[in-house]
């Protein structure tokens, strides 16, 4: 039997940067804060130090900093014909574990998303019609605008010290930057990235065509910088071990680089790691939440009473604590009713590779936001009438790393194998340049999260099941995609190309995005999201959920810059609630 | 439900994360027991962490350097023949030495006694499908070091029901047909899928190849040769500099490299 702890002002599950964050602003203020965090503590200096941080087979394809599928994984299935089976080994994405969450390991690609972004539905039938809208759709426009959204956007870059060059400051178009992005108030905190040949040869080629490339903007910082919570921060040195490692140069962006340094010496607040909460605690009537349960590493159970609840964790592992907490109703996509697990979303991957000649791209010299991108067609920057479809896809020209067991590309024909395969990867390393499209996913009735029937964690509770596939629109949209990609690989001065189709079905092996949104959305209609615009449950107005599971649809951008002013744009929420407790919109 | 106090508090000894992936069980050296140590006594102030960060100066969590010689999983006639098939799948040849003289087999060996030989870190609770959908991945029960000695073995039986030799004695052209064949899925084995068999060596001697050689594998730094990869260096703001011009430093390891000197 659970035993029971102090009260605390605030119980925060997941301490990653949405739980860092508000962490550190409630405990300023002087409440008394707890954070439970499922994985064990992280630091730089111990367990992303230069001596050990280099190790592709360690990090990259054991999965050493990564949550465990023996501890949680998902099932999967395709539709719901079919029977979901676990993800024992990840693949397709790959959730993080421990305190800084995916904000130790991720890239860092650093995006606001567009101004149509956030009205998608209205702005789609307002300009081409209903027709245009998918068959089985569910998309629907977000609750807050991007303006509503711009200081919030402003306040995250600042305290990542994101990297960058404005394209639209106040209204006026900058020269160098992307032209297609909502107005800003500020010029990012530090400069763009330096970028390599390919990334020249890009430029060069999408400007010729009449494009608009613009360096990237990047969590792994151009300059050393010093952020509002006093957080200091080191110049990336492209060592090309971004993506899936910590970052032994605190050059990275962070919740270890940016925000734990600051929150650590508030006084009132503490972290308990390797303690995983099973469920949010709720009133007799279901209409508050009391606190949560949490089993601790040797198996003990405990119970944390809290007055506020902040459901921080990964996207995915926050709509499976609410279903196994009861929080909301759960999704049913026979009746399409209900609203936990429904609108899960994904992103598509589509390009071209170019194979080039006498040239040198030195791939290992390169961080995880290098890359120039461009924004002429995402979004709806470009007349989708012809196309008969929605959405768009932010296109770029990057390389993360060259680290080898991963990235030994070699031309299509190539045996897998023997001294043909040995002489090709060796003359390929160098002069492989390719142009990726991250493309939107649109939400749909048959896409979304609920517990699987036979499959357990350990811990015995149910673990959640998926059910996606990419429907015909994103097909069409990533495939058109990959025909621009390909124009742009070829205009670069490849010798060859290789289009790459989005893979369908989608197949959980080969990684493709950890970009999982959805299943806890928010919205202005209780009877199609689980949170209102201020992220605020529905149901338990004390619990208050962070992350990309509240994104209505995804975009084709990287989510965190989104995820980062949600959490501010929340922590004002929540500061509002605190002075007056209920809900903040009534429904 | 009792209320519990701060008593609470890290009475129980911190269990601080598995074994990294390099880690044998038997070459433990005196670095890793160092660094245990200290994981052990700093355990209560990491569980629990309130008012300083709780890492340690020193403290890190290095793997277990490999140390060649012998084998701690495999068979002598195991060990030879893998030693023969990741000759075939990357020789040595004009462009350098191959998988075997790199030592991808004692990678293999030392892979297979650590966490990943038994699958420690994924999701092995059943059911088990027999029929999963392809894009369903990884659903067999067998772990890598299972795959490996019943595949081996059902490969060897396939040999000399076969060819009247065993894998090894057969000759480097007869050994590339069966290895298309296994990559195909074109021959069948008793008791196991030659597919697997194939996939399972083919993966895992491209990481052997590739990785740092720490692990065993890639002696001398022959596959980031192949390449130019310069591995661990961590600081390449001169090459960013310098677009499309060769990179002409030697690799590195997270030991350094053989010029430096026994370390």
């Amino acid at each position: 039997m659970a035993r029971r702890l102090p009260r605390k002002d605030v119980v925060i599950v997941g301490l990653g940067w949405t739980g860092s964050i508000l962490a550190y602003e409630l405990a300023r203020t002087g409440l008394d804060v707890v954070a439970i965090e499922r994985g064990p503590w992280r630091d730089t200096a111990s367990d992303f130090n230069i001596g050990t941080a280099a190790d592709e087979l360690r990090y990259a394809v054991r999965q050493d900093i990564f949550l465990r599928p023996k501890q949680e994984t998902l099932t999967m299935r395709n539709n719901p014909s079919q029977t979901a089976l676990p993800i024992r080994k990840w693949g397709s994405f790959l959730p993080g574990n421990g305190v800084g969450g995916a904000g130790v390991h991720w890239n860092g690609q650093t995006w606001r998303f567009l101004p149509d972004d956030f009205r998608i539905r209205s702005h789609m039938i307002e300009r081409y019609g209903e027709g245009i809208l998918p068959e089985g759709n569910h998309i629907q426009d977000w609750p807050v605008s991007y303006d509503d959204l711009e200081p919030y956007y402003d306040k995250f870059e600042r305290v990542a010290g994101i990297s960058g060059k404005a394209g639209n400051l106040k209204g006026e178009i900058q020269a160098g930057g992307n032209p297609f992005e909502g107005a800003r108030a500020h010029e990012y905190p530090t400069p763009p990235m330096k970028q390599g040949y390919q990334q020249e040869l890009f430029t060069k080629a999408a400007t010729n065509m009449g494009l608009h490339p613009f360096p990237r903007p990047s969590a792994n910082l151009s300059a050393a910088y010093t952020n509002p919570y006093g957080c200091s921060m080191a110049p990336c040195t492209y060592c090309g071990f971004c993506e899936w490692f910590g970052c032994a140069n605190y050059s990275k962006s962070s919740p270890q680089t940016c925000v734990l340094p600051a929150l650590i010496r508030e006084p009132s607040f503490e972290a308990r790691t390797e303690c995983e909460v099973t469920k949010v605690n709720l009133t007799v009537d279901g209409k508050m939440a009391t606190g949560v349960t949490y089993v601790d590493a040797d198996g003990e159970e405990w119970e944390q009473p809290g007055d506020l609840v902040l459901v921080c964790a990964f996207a995915l592992f926050n709509v499976r604590l609410l279903l196994l907490s009861g929080i909301g109703k759960p999704y049913d996509p026979v009746k399409d009713e209900g609203v936990v697990g429904r609108n899960y979303a994904y992103q598509t991957g589509s390009g071209s590779t170019g194979f080039f000649e006498d040239v040198k791209f030195n791939p290992f010299a390169a961080a995880g936001s290098t890359g120039v991108a461009l924004d002429d067609y995402n979004s709806d920057n470009f007349d989708h009438g012809p196309h008969g479809f929605v959405g768009g896809a932010s296109i770029t020209c990057a390389h993360t790393n060259g680290r080898p067991i991963r990235y030994h590309p070699t031309p299509k024909g190539t045996p897998g194998w023997g001294s043909a395969w040995k002489k090709a990867v060796r003359d390929s390393y160098q002069r492989v340049a390719n142009v990726g499209a991250q493309g939107s996913v649109m939400s749909y009735r048959n896409n979304y999260l609920d517990l699987d029937p036979t499959y357990k964690d350990a811990l015995g509770r149910p673990l959640m099941r998926m059910t996606f596939d990419y429907q015909p629109n994103e097909q069409k949209m990533a495939n058109w995609m990959a025909e621009r990609c390909d124009e742009i690989a070829k205009a670069m001065g490849a010798k060859a190309t290789q289009i790459n189709k989005l893979g369908v079905p989608w197949n959980v092996v080969p990684y493709q995005t950890t970009h999982n949104t959805g299943g806890a959305v928010m919205g202005n209609d209780p009877t199609s999201s689980v949170l209102n615009r201020y992220l605020q449950s529905w149901d338990v107005p004390n619990v208050f959920v962070m992350g990309a599971s509240a994104f209505p649809q995804n975009a084709g951008y990287n989510p965190t810059g989104t995820v980062g002013a949600l959490t501010y744009w929340g922590l004002d929420a929540i500061l509002n609630y605190l002075k007056s407790p209920g809900a903040l919109v009534q429904r | 439900m009792g209320e519990v106090g701060d008593h609470w508090h890290g009475k129980k000894p911190y269990r601080r994360r598995e074994q990294p992936p390099g880690h044998s069980g038997v070459t433990r050296r005196s670095l890793l027991a160092t660094a245990a140590l200290l994981i052990t006594t700093s355990g209560v102030s990491a569980r629990v962490v309130t008012k300083v960060l709780p890492w340690k100066p020193n403290e890190a969590y290095p793997v277990t350097p490999v140390v060649p010689g012998g084998y701690l999983f495999f068979t002598a006639n195991e060990a030879a023949m893998v030693d023969a098939f990741v000759d075939r799948l990357i020789p040595t040849d004009e462009l350098g030495p191959g998988a075997k003289d790199s030592g991808v087999t004692t990678f293999i060996d030392r892979q297979l006694t650590g966490p990943y030989g038994g699958h420690d870190w994924l999701y092995m609770q059943g059911p088990f499908s027999k029929n999963p959908l392809p894009t369903q991945g990884l659903q067999s029960p067998l772990t890598p070091r299972q795959q490996y000695r019943q595949g081996l073995a059902a490969l060897e039986a396939h040999c000399t029901a076969t060819f009247n030799r065993g894998f090894v004695q057969l000759s480097a052209d007869e050994q590339d047909k069966l290895i298309a064949a296994m990559e195909k899925g074109e021959v069948q084995f008793q008791g196991f899928s030659s597919k697997a068999l194939f996939t399972a060596i083919h993966t895992n001697a491209i990481e052997g190849y590739f990785a740092d050689p720490i692990y065993g594998g890639n002696r001398d730094m022959a596959g980031w040769k192949l390449v130019g990869f310069p591995g661990a260096r961590y600081d390449y703001r001169d090459v960013i500099d310098n677009p499309n011009k060769p990179y002409t430093l030697p690799p590195v390891g997270m030991q350094g490299r053989p010029a430096w000197g026994v370390r």
